[in-house]
């Protein structure tokens, strides 16, 4: 048995244990469960976001972007310093309302805007479809890295349906508290990781990061300019890219949803100004994938750079370390995603659409059980269906971000309508599923997503200006 | 809209120029400043000043702006 495996179990078996404590003495309803009572202070919200946007994909991804595409990775790094001010304006109105109207969720956000059943029932169902998606990559990310870790001796499924019972157990408890507490110990963890390897692997083969960059330019001189080593992702591409992320970040289901659990909204404004903060880290991890492409070059993937150049410099014990903060970096979002995946099915589609009268309690009662069949089914999809990492996340990227015009405009703009965001929608996401599934992003040189972004905010604008037409012709 | 708002929007306005609209103009290695080439300079540079203008349009905000209702 080697030490790896024994520190992996550990640090999930305990993430998962201070889950379930999280909520072991709290009164579970509906208010508790999904926003934790609106009573997270700064520092709660603080690692409650960073435990969310630090995903596997910040370990995989975006060293392995580093190490196969070169500077079109950079935008990582720079789309959540423009989603936090982006948000700086946004999240605090959203929570206002929410605190006002008693919302939970997304879509009853929607709902209560535009004051249309059926448009709060269509939005659950598209934020459901693009979470599981997103959910199976955390699946993905956390087999692919215990496999790793363990030095091969754990298989991924094997790892992934452990880990997911004990998400789903704390999920169950706690609801969004769990998420929370767990995230505090991922963050430590992560950041550990992020700075030790990120500063070790550089100083032991180069000396120090200066050093390595130098090599790096010698050597790779293409890969630290865009388009990197890629034909596609050009300036342009960057900058679609980046309008789209920034725009689409709170636009996902659980992210937009965590701003309620926000004591005020001075916390939420306070939050905004301090996360871009640890974006810095993500630097670190940039360096760790140029590091490995100098010194072993020629992997089957760039995902496996990060682990592949851990497990040739460090001693099995801190590939342990690294295999466990990796399994508990996939587990926070993910039980954050299970989370509102089953209450937006059960609030926002079950209630809303078929049994107005349902209760609180029912209401609760079913979200607890579909957290086990939505794990299910995202296991079923990580095993028979795996797919490239940061592919997946961004055609979910672009689908939730077709959510942006009908909230942004519903703040600021009266004449918005139920009519015009749902054909807003039905246009982005049609465009988003004909373009990437079709082959064709980037298209123009842009990110497909931006175009479909841009084409229902037109959609949306016009629905809106002509049925309001319509309706004071009525008058 | 308020004045507080309109300074806080023209401050955070400038990360989007910065790490959007000029990237095209910075995509260069030359000169390397402290040991970064010059474009992951720059965008490290402008990520680590955005907390600073969301800070400032914070405080001006709250100088100029009504204090609303909360709770």
């Amino acid at each position: 048995m080697n030490p790896a495996l024994i520190i992996i179990f550990a640090f999930v078996v305990f993430a998962s244990a201070i889950g379930i404590l999280a909520g072991s003495r709290v009164k579970m309803n509906l208010e508790m469960w999904t926003v934790g009572g609106r009573r997270f202070g700064l520092l709660v919200m603080w690692v409650l976001m960073a435990g969310e946007i630090y995903t596997t994909f910040t370990f995989l991804g975006a060293s392995g972007w580093a190490y196969s595409k070169g500077a079109p990775t950079f935008y990582i790094l720079i789309y959540g310093a423009l989603a936090y001010t982006v948000s700086f304006f946004l999240l605090p109105l959203i929570w206002r309302l929410g605190k006002k109207h008693g919302l939970h969720t997304q879509p009853d956000y929607f709902i209560h805007r535009y004051d249309s059943r059926l448009l709060g029932v269509f939005v659950a169902l598209i934020g459901v479809a693009f979470i599981i998606p997103y959910l199976q990559l955390q699946l993905t990310g956390l087999g692919l890295i215990v496999h790793e870790a363990s030095n091969r001796t754990i298989r991924p499924d094997a790892a992934m349906v452990v880990a997911f019972f004990l998400t789903c157990a704390f999920v169950y408890t706690s609801g969004i508290r769990g998420t929370a507490w767990v995230a505090a110990l991922k963050n430590v963890m992560m950041l550990l990781t992020v700075v030790i390897v990120g500063f070790g692997v550089p100083y032991r083969y180069f000396g120090g990061i200066g050093p390595m960059f130098s090599a790096l330019v010698q050597k790779y001189p293409r890969h630290v300019l865009f388009p990197g080593a890629t034909t596609t992702m050009d300036s342009p591409w960057l900058m679609s890219t980046l309008l789209l992320t920034a725009a689409g970040f709170y636009m996902w289901p659980h992210a937009f949803a965590s701003a309620f659990a926000a004591k005020s909204a001075e916390t939420i404004k306070r939050n905004a100004v301090i996360m871009p903060l640890f974006q810095l880290p993500i630097l670190l991890v940039f360096v760790v994938g140029f590091t490995a492409l100098l010194v072993i070059p020629g992997l089957p993937s760039g995902d496996l750079s990060f682990l592949a150049l851990v497990n040739q410099t460090y001693p099995s014990w801190f590939m342990g370390f690294v295999g466990a903060a990796g399994a508990v970096t996939a587990m926070v979002p993910a039980s954050v995603l299970v989370l509102f995946a089953s209450t937006l099915l059960a609030k926002n589609v079950y209630r809303t659409g078929f049994a107005p009268d349902a209760s609180e309690e029912q209401v609760v009662k079913l979200s607890r059980f579909l957290v086990f069949v939505i794990s299910v089914l995202a296991l079923a999809f990580a095993i028979y269906f795996p797919n490239a990492l940061v592919n997946l996340l961004l055609i979910g990227y672009d689908g939730v971000t077709q959510f942006f015009p009908g909230v942004v405009l519903g703040l600021f703009w009266k004449k918005t309508n139920a009519a015009a965001v749902c054909s807003g929608l039905v246009v982005g996401i049609t465009l988003v599923a004909v373009l990437v599934i079709g082959g064709h992003d980037p298209l123009w040189g842009m990110n497909a997503g931006f175009i479909a972004l841009a084409a229902n905010f037109a959609v949306t604008l016009l629905v809106s200006l002509i049925s309001t037409k319509v309706s004071a012709g009525k008058l | 809209m308020p004045k507080g708002t309109r300074c806080a929007l023209l401050l955070a306005s400038i990360p989007f120029v910065a790490l959007v609209f000029l990237l095209p103009f910075v995509n260069r290695i030359e000169p390397i400043i402290l040991g970064l080439p010059f474009l992951l300079f720059w965008i490290v540079t402008w990520v680590f000043l955005t907390p600073f203008l969301l800070l400032i349009a914070y405080r001006l905000e709250k100088k100029f702006n009504p204090p609303e209702d909360e709770e």
